[in-house]
């Protein structure tokens, strides 16, 4: 029992910074203005470090709780519709990656940064009935994996320093 | 602790691996967009998957869409030098506007908030294709 409240309270803590850095992405200056939908994706370093630490069960329950926050507080069910299928191809083929057992954190968090990426895309592909915006993914798979390493590394980090500590 | 070393360099080299295939697949990709790309003749506006409208880009003007229940979106599309721009939008993220101006066939800029997607087309040879049938 009171190992079931330790978790609750720490995964909460986690769902509060996960928040707290979608909030400080949502209001950086666009990267490059031409090509919207390029972004560090901040939030994933919490989601990668619980899939690590506690599992997918948490790290699905975590991204669902933010992804409605969000929505909730600066967003709408447009944006919505775009971060769902984003974090939900996202947390499937970062999962699958990590169960090979192929790559080091680094490369599942590329895989992740990618992933969320096309699943935006084939949202607006599918919304806008248009393919033509499909090259818009190239440009951000280039992005989104120089972003996955930067977020790889941190998580990385930060599973490290909590490697005595349980949740 | 060695085999563990092992293992961990082994996932390095994976991630490099990883890295490099997806930049350069992508690189590949839009280096083929690039070459094959051509000079449209017109330009479609389309409202939410629909087209409404299509433009010829050879004459210069400037064409207000406008959306929503009331017709309260105002997005304005700007033609000018064979070149189709949005000039001025009322939407809150301004995305379209700051988009540049698009010539080439299947450029597009996309309003979000507004459910429009401004698309580059060839109309005039489908045209011819269809009389050559």
């Amino acid at each position: 029992m009171k190992k079931h409240i330790r978790k609750t309270a720490v995964l909460s803590i986690l769902t509060t910074v996960a928040l707290v850095l979608s909030y400080v992405e949502a209001i950086l200056p666009p990267i490059w203005a031409a090509v919207p939908g390029i972004k560090i994706g901040l939030p994933n370093i919490i989601i990668i470090f619980i899939l690590y630490k506690t599992g997918l069960k948490d790290a699905i329950t975590v991204s669902v709780i933010r992804l409605f926050l969000v929505a909730l507080l600066f967003g709408n069910a447009m944006t919505l519709l775009y971060s769902a299928a984003g974090a939900i191809l996202s947390i499937a083929l970062m999962t699958l990656c990590k169960k090979i057992n192929l790559f080091s954190m680094v490369g599942v968090s590329i895989v992740g940064g990618v992933a969320h990426n096309l699943g935006q895309i084939l949202v607006a592909m599918a919304i806008f009935e248009t393919s033509q915006i499909g090259y818009y993914m190239l440009v951000l798979a280039v992005t989104g994996t120089i972003a996955g390493v930067f977020v790889g590394i941190a998580a990385s980090i930060i599973l490290k320093r909590f490697e005595k500590i349980k949740i | 602790m060695k085999n563990n070393n092992s293992q961990k360099n082994q996932k390095l080299r994976n991630d490099i691996i990883l890295a490099v295939v997806i930049v350069f697949i992508a690189a590949a990709g839009l280096l083929l967009f690039v070459l094959t790309k051509q000079e449209g003749s017109t330009v479609a506006v389309k409202i939410d998957g629909v087209v409404t409208d299509t433009y010829p880009l050879s004459e210069n003007r400037e064409v207000s869409i406008k959306t929503g229940e009331n017709d309260e979106n105002i997005n304005i599309l700007t033609i000018k030098d064979g070149k189709a721009s949005i000039s001025e939008a009322d939407c809150p993220d301004k995305i379209c506007v700051e988009t540049r101006a698009v010539s080439f066939v299947g450029e597009t800029i996309v309003c979000l908030p507004h459910k429009i997607v401004i698309e580059i087309t060839n109309e005039k040879t489908d045209d011819q294709i269809d009389v050559a049938v």
